[in-house]
């Protein structure tokens, strides 16, 4: 009651910058922010400008004209390798490993629900794969192969590679949104007369679903563009990245550049169509009604 | 005799779940067809496990769960024919209002239109017309309720059974929808069984309050009875509204016990038909709080035959409007506090330090098992 009212000046001093600007660290920060964003991008701009020169381009700056020459040699010429057909193996294998690491993923986060005998031993046996060498892993997995005598290819081996590295991913993002799953709605879904598939078709599914989206887009990108984990057990056909990366050592061109747009331009669109999709789900949850 | 198909009775109930401690422990509960019934007790004193084994969510280790006359043990909630109102609600957060509350319909699989029809009726009832659309997160904490409970009378069940219904609410919606649950229960003609651990709302509302601990009924009985006539130290001390004082029994004479108290002459109570007590006995005495009279000492002529009294000093008061609450250091016991009607204190106030006599008619005290 008696204590004395702190002052407005020490108040607003404590709170809010001061009148006459920012203090000095708000620069330094500024500056070291700035020079991230240049490290981060730079490079992948540098990349992107050049690919867009005219038929004299070369790998380094000066930029040579500006043309749409190199995106149409891409596809053409034999050359550059087998661009088109990497591409499609490479967007099915991402398919094929983003509906396994979803449906695993789901089931996984369904299992760890409640606890059980082992689970932390299981929990572990996963995360364990995040830390192998992916390349190392992929050697180990050829090795393996070469010894049981199958034959490697992109659709088998490298399938089952690229899961060791999407699958704990998957996992761990399926936590995150379980952790925010209350099980009074499955049991209110019981207690209301539900079967067990109806409860996860019209109350688990529904309400994980964004979550499922995000783990879906998780699967798709970390398959999309791994490369050491699909090196050694690709077999004879090449995925994307390993053929973005022979080209490396034999295409002098800025067609290179140029599919680095392209993938880059591919990947962000999937990308925003998937935080589309889960902002959507999200909005019409909040906003089906505006609010009064 | 017919038993309502919403009667329920408790067998010897025992539930564990490690085997050790029985979070129910040996419950014999009879709670009749078309009543309102409260499970009062603190925290872990088993009060939501018997509501979950009611409801058929948790079965129970031993005995037996009967409604209306049969043994449910085992059987699904649908075929209990109860509905449960979760503590959260736990609506589902991506269906509308009337998706929420037609729910039960739907995966019963009746048609869009019937139970659309059905949903809009119940709406109707509970006022949530306007909001049919709405999402759960877009209500307030009372149209949320509605809802939850709107989803679970959609069914016609014989058996209401809420899990701390009103927990999720601020102070003055609790008062208001306490009133609507109250309302809807006269109105569906169905047994509610209510957990809180709010005394004051169990009293308000239920035709039979089951004061629990440690998974054991202390006391169960109507709200009145279980108020002003508590069984034992636990339940007076719990429902509140009534002095515990304790001490040893000083000497017996006919039908009147005098306990010892730390000051002053001993304090007379009524001897409990069927209790023997002999001198040299611990017991506990009851007396309501708004029974007790402060008096100034030096006044004790105007106390007048048959009274008992406790001398001691005010220690703290509180204004709460229609009485003032005085609070009395009157020895060992921790609490002692006395409900003065307000009129009456301010023709006379006390302040803090005064000492004082509290005083009340011998008959209105009760000794506690």
């Amino acid at each position: 009651m008696s204590a004395a009212p702190i002052s407005k000046a020490v108040a607003a001093h404590a709170i809010a910058p001061r009148a006459s600007g920012r203090p000095w660290t708000f620069y330094v920060l500024l500056a070291v922010f700035i020079l991230y964003v240049l490290a981060l991008y730079g490079p992948m701009i540098c990349i992107y400008i050049l690919s867009f020169q005219d038929v004299r381009g070369g790998l380094v700056f000066p930029m040579k004209g500006f043309s749409l020459h190199w995106f149409v040699d891409l596809f053409t010429q034999v050359r550059t390798g087998d661009v088109k057909g990497s591409f499609d193996r490479s967007v099915k294998l991402a398919v094929i490993v983003t509906i396994i690491t979803v449906v695993v993923s789901f089931l996984a986060g369904l299992a760890f629900r409640r606890r059980f005998r082992g689970d932390g031993v299981v929990f572990y046996l996963m995360i364990g794969s995040l830390v192998a060498p992916g390349l190392v892993l992929s050697i180990g997995i050829g090795l393996l192969l070469n010894f049981v005598g199958i034959q490697a290819s992109w659709y088998t081996s490298a399938v089952g590679a690229q899961l060791s590295w999407t699958l704990p991913f998957g996992v761990l993002v399926m936590f995150a949104v379980m952790s925010r799953f209350d099980r009074a709605w499955e049991e209110a879904a019981y207690d209301l007369g539900a079967s067990r598939w109806q409860t996860m078709r019209l109350v688990i599914i529904p309400i994980l679903a964004p979550g499922l989206v995000a783990v879906a887009l998780f699967g798709f990108t970390l398959s999309y563009d791994e490369f050491a984990r699909t090196l050694q057990t690709a077999g004879s056909l090449n995925t994307l990245p390993l053929e973005i990366w022979s080209m490396t050592l034999n295409v002098t061109s800025p067609s290179l550049y140029a599919l680095g747009t392209v993938t880059t331009i591919i990947s962000f669109i999937i990308i925003v169509v998937c935080l589309g999709t889960i902002g959507q789900m999200q909005k019409r949850r909040a906003n089906r009604v505006p609010a009064l | 005799m017919e038993l309502g198909p919403g009667h329920i009775e408790l067998a010897g109930v025992v539930k564990t779940f490690d085997g050790v401690v029985n979070a129910v422990d040996g419950v014999n509960l009879k709670i009749p067809n078309g009543s309102y019934c409260c499970l009062l007790g603190p925290s872990g004193c088993g009060k939501t496990t018997i509501l979950r084994m009611i409801a058929g969510h948790d079965d129970p280790t031993a005995g037996e769960i009967l409604i209306g006359g049969e043994n449910v043990v085992g059987l699904p909630p649908v075929a209990r024919r109860t509905a449960m109102m979760f503590q959260s609600y736990a609506l589902f957060p991506h269906l509308s209002v009337r998706d929420n509350i037609a729910f039960a319909l739907q995966v019963r699989r009746i048609s869009k239109a019937e139970r659309r029809k059905a949903a809009d009726a119940m709406m109707e009832k509970v006022r949530l017309t306007k909001f049919a659309d709405r999402l759960p997160a877009q209500l307030s904490g009372g149209q949320q309720q509605r809802v939850a409970l709107a989803r679970a009378a959609i069914t016609e069940p014989r058996v209401l059974l809420l899990d701390e219904p009103l927990s999720a609410l601020d102070e003055f919606l609790r008062i208001q929808m306490r009133q609507e649950l109250r309302h809807m229960q006269r109105e569906l003609g169905i047994t509610f069984v209510h957990v809180t651990h709010t005394q004051l709302e169990a009293i308000a509302l239920a035709d039979l309050v089951v004061v629990m601990d440690k998974g054991k009924i202390r006391q169960a009985g109507a709200a009145r009875d279980v108020y002003d006539s508590p069984k034992d130290r636990y339940v007076a001390e719990f429902l509140g509204g009534q002095n515990v004082l304790s001490g040893r029994i000083q000497s017996v004479n006919g039908r009147h016990a005098v306990m010892a108290a730390p000051a002053g002459s001993g304090i007379q109570v009524p001897l409990t038909p069927g209790i023997n007590l002999s001198t040299g006995d611990s017991i506990a005495v009851a007396v309501r709080r708004d029974d007790i009279d402060l008096i100034r000492p030096g006044a004790e002529a105007t106390a007048g035959q048959g009274t008992a009294s406790v001398a001691s000093r005010v220690t703290a008061v509180e204004y709460q409007g229609y009485f003032v609450k005085v609070m009395l250091d009157a020895g060992s016991n921790a609490d002692f506090v006395v409900y003065v009607s307000e009129r009456k204190f301010f023709s006379n106030p006390f302040g803090v330090g005064d000492v004082v006599l509290a005083t009340w008619p011998v008959g209105h005290a009760r000794i506690l098992l």
